[in-house]
C-alpha cells in the first residue's frame, strides 16, 4: 500500500474527529482520518445513537404497556415486542448515519483510512489494516481516539458480563439484569430494560444514583426508578458474578446477565502515544487552549482530553483544531457545556451548579405550576437558574423533567449569549410549553414570578 | 467585682481637653495595667494612655474624633475587688463626658458617619469571571486582537455589544463620549481627625490671620556647598554627614541678630509683640501622619555640628511618633524645605504665632551671566513669607538680602562682625 502525505492527519472517527475532518475539507486543508471501526465512533456505533433508539422503543412499548392504567381512557391489550427488530432497526438508523458520515467527510474532501493508527514519531504514523501496513506522514495530527468502558477485576466483560456495547445488541431481553454503576450510562440502559419487563437491580457504591449531580435533580429519577419497580442498592460494591448470582457486599443479587457501567477510560494506551511523552493530567492528554498537546503539531480533541466526555464537546473542539490549523484565529471560549441525561425524566445541566461560584443564588420553578407538563401526565421536575447576585448574569441553568433534552438549546444559548435574569424573563415564551419554566425561574429570580 | 471610672489623664501642660484619635480597646477586651487603652491628641503631640488597672473593659468614654475633657471619664473598667464607682452608677452613665472649655468646637457628630457613603457604584466586573458577550463578539475581537476585558459594555451586566466593541475600536482603544471604563461614583468619607485637624486648624488660623507678604531671591550656592563637601570629606565616617539645614539655620541666627523683630511671637490678641533672645528655629517636617514641627531651641548657642545633630534627632522622633510635647512647641522662627521636590518658588503659611518663615527650594545648576558668558552655577531659592502686620517689605528684603549675602559668602556665617 502506498504511503501517503498530508497536512492533516486525524486519529479517530467519532464526532470530534469526523467534525474536525469535515471543518479542515471545507478549508482546504488536505486531510486523512484514520479509524479501526465504521465513521461515527463509540457516539454513533454503540453509544449516544444506539441507546436512544433503544430508549425510544422501550418508553413506547412501555407506554402501551402501561397505558391501561392510566387517566386516559384508553386500553390496549399486552403489547409484544419483538426485540430482534428492534434491534434491527436501531442498526438501520446507525448504518444510516454511518454513510451519513462517510458521505459528509467525502464530499468536504476529507479521506478516510481504515485501519489501526500508532506514532512512529511526532509527524509520523503506522496505518495497519488487514496484515499490511502504510505510512502517513502529516503536518499537524490530532489524537481523537476516545474513551473505552471501564472494567472491573471482578468483572471481566464477557459472557454474561455486559459493557453497554453488548448491552446495545440483546436480541433477548433478559428476565433479570444487574446495573453496576449509576452513572448516567447504566440509569439509561437499565431504565430500558425495565420498561421493556427486565427486573433491574442498580448497584452503586456511592451514596446516591447520578452521585455527580444535587439530590434535587436526581430525586424525580429515582422516584421513577422506584415506580418502575427497579431495585436501587447505593453504597454497595459488586465483588463478583458466579452462576446468575452477583456478589456484593451487601448480599447476593440475582441476575441473568450484569451489565458494568462503572465509567470511561481514555484510549491512549496501544497507539504509540506513551512513546512520544505527552504531558498528561492524570490518563488524560493535557491541551491548551487551541487543543494543543505538549508536542508541537499535535493536537488532542475528545474524551481523551478529559472531562466532560461528551460528543459535543469534541464536535465543538475538532471544528475549532480544523479552523486553527487553517490560520483562523481561534480558541476555547466556551461558555458552558451542556450535558443531559436520557434518564426518565431527563436531567439537563449547562454551566454553573448552585454554590459552585461564590455570590450566585439559584431560583426553581416546578413542573407542577406548568400547564404543558399536567397534560402530558408529567408534572415532575423543574428549572433551576443560577444568577449573579451582583448583576443578574445567569451562569448556570439546570432542569430535570420529562422531554426536556431539547430545552439545552434555550439554556447553553442563554449563558453563552450572556443573559441576565431581565433578558430571559423579558422574552417571550410559547405557551403550552415546558420552556415558560425557564422564563417563570428567571421572573422568580426577580421577585416577581407570574404563575408561582 | 467592682467598676473602676478611669478619667482621661493631664496629657501636656496647660492643656483642657484632648481629641480621641485611636481605641486600642474595645468592650470586652481583659486588660493589664499599662497596656494602651488610647490615644489622644493634644494641640501639638499624639500621646499613647496607658491604663492604670487590669480588668475587662465595660465601655468607652467616647467616640473617635471627639474632644474629652482632661480628668473626663475615659473608659470604665471591670476589676478585681472594689472599683473606684458603684456599678450600678456605670449603667446608665451614658451621656458621653462635655468638655469643660468653651471653645472647644462641637464634637462631631458619632458612629454613623464613620461609615463610607453608600454611594451606587458601577458594577465591578469580578477577577476571574469572564466578560459577557455573544460568542460572535468574541469571536471578532480575537479577530481584532481586542482584550475583551478591557471594553466596556453597555448592556445589561455590562454585557459588551457588537456596538460597544465598534465604539471602542474607533477610538483605538480609548472609550468615545457614551461609552465609559465603568464611572467611579464612589465617595470615600474621609474624616480629619487627629494630627491632620491641627494642621488643618492651625493653617486657617496662620492665613486668616496674618496678611503674608512672600519675596523670593536667588542664592547662589556653589561656595557653600563647597564648604559643606570639605566639612563632610574631613569628617566622614566620624560625624553624621551636613546637611544644608545648619548652614540655614546659622545664617538666621545672624540675620536676626540685627533684626529681632523677625525672631519673634505676636500676640495679636493682646498686640503685644515678643522679641525673643533666644533663636528657636522650627523645622517643618513630613511625617507619616503629616505636617509637624519640631523646634531647635536655642540655635544661637549650638555650634553648626550641634545643631545639625539636634535636627536629625528631631527629624527622626517627629517621623517615628516619639517626639515630646516640649520639642514641639516654641518656637520663633521657621524653615521649610521639601528638598529635591523643592520647586522653582513656594508660598510658605507663617507658623502663627511667629512672624517669618524661610521656604528653601531646589538648588540646580542653572546658567549664569558673569558679565561676559554664561557660568553653571548651582543655584537656590528662598521664598520667605512674613507676616505684613508687624514687619513691613523694606525690612523684610532686607532680612533676605542678609541671608543671600551669608549663604553666597559662607565665611561671614563664622566670622564675627
Amino acid at each position: 500500500m502506498s504511503d501517503i502525505v498530508c497536512k492533516l492527519l486525524i486519529i479517530g472517527a467519532g464526532p470530534g474527529g469526523y467534525v474536525c475532518a469535515i471543518r479542515a475539507g471545507q478549508l482546504g486543508i488536505d486531510t486523512v482520518v484514520v479509524d479501526e471501526g465504521k465513521p461515527g465512533g463509540t457516539c454513533l456505533n454503540v453509544g449516544c445513537i444506539p441507546s436512544k433508539a433503544l430508549i425510544h422503543a422501550a418508553d413506547e412499548f412501555h407506554k402501551v404497556s402501561a397505558v391501561s392504567d392510566g387517566p386516559l381512557g384508553i386500553s390496549t391489550s399486552n403489547p409484544i415486542i419483538e426485540m430482534s427488530k428492534t434491534i434491527a432497526w436501531k442498526d438501520g438508523i446507525v448504518n444510516r448515519l454511518n454513510s451519513g458520515v462517510t458521505g459528509l467527510m467525502k464530499k468536504a474532501g476529507a479521506r478516510f483510512v481504515s485501519g489501526q493508527a500508532r506514532f512512529v514519531d511526532g509527524k509520523t504514523v503506522e496505518v495497519k489494516h488487514n496484515g499490511e501496513t502504510r505510512t502517513i506522514r502529516a503536518e499537524h495530527i490530532v489524537i481523537a481516539s476516545g474513551s473505552a468502558p471501564v472494567e472491573l477485576p471482578s468483572l471481566p466483560f464477557g459472557g454474561p458480563i455486559l459493557s453497554s456495547t453488548e448491552a446495545l445488541s440483546l436480541t433477548d431481553i433478559p428476565d433479570s439484569l444487574a446495573v453496576v454503576g449509576a452513572g448516567y450510562i447504566g440509569l439509561e440502559l437499565g431504565t430500558v430494560f425495565a420498561k421493556l419487563g427486565t427486573r433491574v437491580t442498580l448497584v452503586e457504591a456511592e451514596d446516591a444514583i447520578l452521585p455527580l449531580y444535587d439530590k434535587a435533580l436526581t430525586r424525580p429519577v429515582a422516584k421513577r426508578l422506584d415506580a418502575l419497580g427497579v431495585t436501587v442498592m447505593t453504597g454497595t460494591r459488586a465483588q463478583g458474578f458466579d452462576d446468575d448470582v452477583l456478589k456484593t457486599d451487601q448480599g447476593d443479587v440475582a441476575a441473568e446477565k450484569v451489565l458494568v457501567t462503572v465509567g470511561r477510560r481514555p484510549r491512549t494506551v496501544g497507539i504509540g502515544i506513551e512513546e512520544l511523552a505527552l504531558t498528561q493530567d492524570g490518563p488524560f492528554i493535557r491541551i491548551d487552549k487551541y487543543c494543543q498537546s505538549s508536542m508541537r503539531g499535535i493536537y488532542a480533541i475528545g474524551d481523551v482530553t478529559g472531562e466532560p466526555m461528551l460528543a459535543h464537546r469534541a464536535m465543538a473542539q475538532g471544528e475549532m483544531v480544523a479552523e486553527h490549523v487553517a490560520g483562523h484565529s481561534v480558541e476555547w471560549d466556551k461558555r458552558a457545556i451542556p450535558a443531559v441525561c436520557f434518564t426518565d425524566p431527563e436531567i439537563v445541566t449547562c454551566g454553573a451548579l448552585p454554590d459552585e461560584i461564590q455570590g450566585t443564588k439559584s431560583t426553581e420553578f416546578p413542573f407542577s405550576a406548568n400547564g404543558r407538563a399536567m397534560t402530558t401526565e408529567r408534572e415532575e421536575g423543574f428549572i433551576r437558574v443560577i444568577w449573579r447576585e451582583s448583576d443578574h448574569a445567569v451562569v448556570g441553568i439546570q432542569a430535570v423533567g420529562s422531554g426536556l433534552s431539547e430545552m439545552s438549546a434555550a439554556f447553553s444559548l442563554a449563558i453563552e449569549m450572556g443573559s441576565c435574569l431581565e433578558d430571559i424573563g423579558a422574552t417571550i415564551h410559547a405557551h403550552p410549553t415546558h420552556s415558560e419554566g425557564l422564563q417563570e425561574a428567571c421572573l422568580r429570580a426577580l421577585g416577581h414570578a407570574l404563575h408561582i | 467585682m467592682g467598676v473602676f471610672a478611669m478619667r482621661l489623664p493631664d496629657v501636656g501642660e496647660g492643656i483642657a481637653e484632648a481629641e480621641l484619635t485611636e481605641w486600642h480597646v474595645k468592650p470586652g477586651d481583659l486588660v493589664r495595667e499599662d497596656d494602651i487603652l488610647a490615644a489622644v491628641m493634644t494641640d501639638k503631640a499624639a500621646v499613647e494612655v496607658p491604663s492604670s488597672v487590669s480588668g475587662k473593659v465595660l465601655e468607652l468614654g467616647g467616640e473617635i474624633g471627639q474632644m474629652l475633657a482632661i480628668g473626663s471619664v475615659l473608659i470604665r473598667i471591670e476589676v478585681e475587688g472594689e472599683g473606684n464607682e458603684a456599678k450600678t452608677t456605670a449603667e446608665p452613665a451614658q451621656t458621653p463626658p462635655k468638655p469643660v472649655s468653651e471653645e472647644t468646637p462641637p464634637s462631631p457628630e458619632p458612629a454613623p458617619s464613620a461609615q463610607p457613603v453608600a454611594a451606587a457604584k458601577p458594577i465591578p466586573r469580578t477577577n476571574g469571571t469572564k466578560p459577557l458577550a455573544a460568542p460572535s463578539v468574541r469571536a471578532r475581537a480575537r479577530e481584532e486582537g481586542i482584550d475583551l476585558r478591557q471594553v466596556p459594555g453597555t448592556g445589561p451586566a455590562g454585557r459588551i455589544s457588537h456596538g460597544d466593541l465598534d465604539n471602542w475600536i474607533a477610538s483605538g482603544g480609548i472609550q468615545q463620549g457614551g461609552v465609559t471604563r465603568g464611572r467611579n461614583t464612589g465617595v470615600e468619607e474621609v474624616r480629619v481627625i487627629g494630627m491632620r485637624r491641627k494642621i488643618a486648624e492651625k493653617m486657617a488660623l496662620s492665613k486668616r490671620q496674618i496678611p503674608h507678604i512672600t519675596i523670593v531671591e536667588e542664592v547662589e550656592m556653589s561656595a557653600l556647598e563647597d564648604l559643606r563637601a570639605a566639612l563632610n570629606e574631613k569628617h566622614a565616617g566620624e560625624r553624621a554627614k551636613l546637611t544644608l539645614l545648619p548652614f540655614l539655620i546659622r545664617a538666621i541666627v545672624e540675620a536676626v541678630r540685627e533684626q529681632p523683630g523677625l525672631n519673634a511671637r505676636f500676640d495679636d490678641e493682646a498686640g503685644v509683640i515678643y522679641h525673643h533672645g533666644g533663636v528657636h528655629v522650627g523645622i517643618a517636617t513630613q511625617t507619616p501622619q503629616g505636617l509637624n514641627v519640631p523646634v531647635v531651641h536655642h540655635a544661637e548657642a549650638g555650634s553648626l555640628w550641634d545643631n545639625a545633630s539636634e535636627v536629625a534627632r528631631l527629624a527622626e522622633a517627629a517621623r517615628d511618633g516619639s517626639i515630646k510635647r516640649e520639642d514641639l512647641t516654641g518656637g520663633t522662627i521657621t524653615i521649610t524645605s521639601l528638598g529635591p521636590l523643592g520647586a522653582l518658588v513656594t508660598t510658605p503659611i507663617i507658623n502663627h504665632p511667629e512672624v517669618a518663615i524661610v521656604g528653601v527650594n531646589k538648588m540646580q545648576i542653572r546658567p549664569v551671566w558673569d558679565g561676559q558668558q554664561f557660568q553653571p552655577r548651582k543655584m537656590m531659592n528662598l521664598s520667605c513669607s512674613f507676616d505684613h502686620r508687624v514687619v513691613d517689605g523694606w525690612d523684610a528684603a532686607v532680612f533676605v538680602q542678609k541671608l543671600k549675602t551669608l549663604l553666597e559668602t559662607p565665611a561671614m556665617l563664622f566670622v564675627e562682625g
